[in-house]
């Protein structure tokens, strides 16, 4: 089951340069959150705290407290410990392209030590299950390379790929840009179905995408977050008037 | 491709509007039954029920904006929507024009009863019919069932024109019962009224269905040929 994200007081840097300020949000267990904005608004950088993504990037830091679920996201947490229970899809699919479309599933499953053939083969078949994958790929497990299939599949193998290590959270930094409309209405379709399992953080440039697929929506900008609400009030009548300009289209 | 969520809330939309049309339908057969029996009890109802009826509006219209608002809705789902808050609206209004008739009752019940030369309960059974029948070509989606019903309309326009020629000719030929006769007339515009929303409701579900605008009698046929929707 998902679990509910507490952000307080989070302020992100690169070196000196302030990215975020003082982000205060409570994100809700298994819904779907989507966070829009314009280019350069924060919402990635965002997404990247909560998982310590953002802390890779050379002379990067946060200050502030997360927390996923029970666990204290920059307070005593390793980060792989964390990414066990924070799954992360990225924007470009990136399946690791030798790797068969099995083995590309069971790669963070075997990284932790799980080397039961059996249990991995169920994990696996769950995992393209839920990823809407399995009727595509089911005659070609071993035989293909992840790198084979198809944008909107590579997408769907990453997101199976994250969900193998059954963690809580899935975040989603623009998962959909790269993909055609069908591909994008699968994984819209898909993200509609996993939150019943997790909560979903998703970060599109696509404001529509937002609507359609979460139930709560973000808008950031300039590093701060403007207005945060049911998304049905965000784009019937948002309290603030830049969340207006944005989402009717008259900035950004 | 699949939309779970927006699916499921356009058929939560129908159900919606189902339920607030069968509170119409419910509200017009009460309201007209008072009248035919002199009854105050069912009057209460009428008004009681126009609560239930105005919620209903409510939330059919928050949640087509939603949808409208977060789905983006295209072609005959787009139109669906469209159909439904226009109907919606006429529904609404079915049901004040009932609370009309209640109220006219609610008056007429404190007179003498008189005979008076005009049939109120078969103007209100063909009336019922039409709004009956314009709910299920919404529930079915077919336009053919309304088309049917805009034809009834001329028929409740003439019942409506012969009762104010015989209730005039009846008030003067006997100013007594004047009040009488004079409620009787409202009841009879009431129930045109309704039979018009009726009408309204057809031609938004011929829209949904093919697309065509028929008010104003534009005909149906001049639309461009488009397979029947059954399924919303």
């Amino acid at each position: 089951m998902g679990v509910g994200i507490t952000v307080e007081h989070l302020n992100a840097f690169y070196g000196k340069t302030q990215a975020l300020f003082d982000i205060n949000i409570i994100v809700a267990a298994n819904h779907a959150t989507a966070l829009i904005g314009p280019s350069g608004c924060g919402k990635s950088t965002f997404i990247r705290c909560l998982n310590r993504m953002h802390e890779t990037i050379p002379e990067a830091s946060v200050e502030g407290k997360v927390h996923i679920g029970d666990l204290s996201v920059y307070n005593g947490t390793s980060a792989t410990q964390l990414r066990r229970r924070v799954g992360m899809v990225f924007q470009k699919p990136n399946p690791f392209p030798t790797m068969s479309i099995y083995d590309n599933v069971a790669a963070g499953l075997k990284l932790n030590g799980f080397r039961n053939r059996k249990q991995l083969d169920e994990v696996v078949h769950k995992s393209l299950h839920s990823s809407a994958l399995w009727d595509e790929v089911k005659d070609s497990l071993h035989k293909k390379s992840g790198a084979s299939l198809s944008g909107g599949q590579q997408q769907r193998l990453c997101i199976a790929r994250a969900l193998a290590v059954q963690p809580e959270v899935l975040l989603m930094d623009e998962p959909c840009s790269a993909l055609d409309p069908i591909s994008t209405g699968k994984i819209e379709e898909l993200i509609f179905q996993l939150k019943e399992q997790y909560t979903i953080v998703i970060v599109t440039h696509n404001m529509q995408q937002a609507a359609r697929v979460a139930e709560f929506t973000g808008f950031f900008l300039l590093g701060k977050m403007i207005e945060f609400d049911k998304t049905e009030k965000i784009f019937t009548n948002p309290s603030d008037k830049r969340t207006e300009d944005y989402v009717t289209g008259r900035f950004g | 491709m699949m939309r779970t969520r927006f699916q499921q809330q356009m058929e939560e939309l129908r159900e919606k509007l189902l339920r607030m049309g069968g509170l119409a339908e419910l509200a017009v057969d009460r309201a007209t039954q008072a009248y035919t029996e002199r009854d105050l009890t069912r009057c209460q109802l009428v008004l009681e029920n126009e609560s239930l009826i105005n919620a209903a509006e409510r939330e059919i219209d928050e949640l087509a904006f939603d949808i409208l608002a977060t789905q983006q809705p295209a072609a005959t789902d787009l139109r669906f929507i469209l159909a439904v808050t226009k109907i919606n609206a006429d529904l609404e209004r079915v049901g004040d024009q009932a609370v009309n008739i209640a109220e006219r009752v609610m008056d007429l019940i404190e007179l003498p009863a008189v005979d008076l030369p005009v049939d109120i309960a078969r103007m209100a059974t063909a009336v019922s019919a039409m709004v009956r029948r314009a709910l299920e070509s919404f529930v079915e989606g077919k336009a053919e069932l309304a088309q049917a019903v805009l034809e009834m309309d001329h028929v409740v326009d003439r019942m409506r024109d012969e009762a104010f020629i015989v209730l005039v000719r009846k008030m003067n030929e006997e100013p007594q019962v004047t009040q009488q006769a004079l409620d009787a007339l409202l009841v009879a515009r009431n129930l045109e009224r309704v039979a018009d929303h009726a009408t309204n409701i057809s031609e938004d579900v011929i829209f949904w269905v093919l697309g065509a605008d028929v008010r104003h009698h534009a005909q149906a046929a001049s639309a461009a040929p488009r397979p029947e929707r059954r399924e919303q």
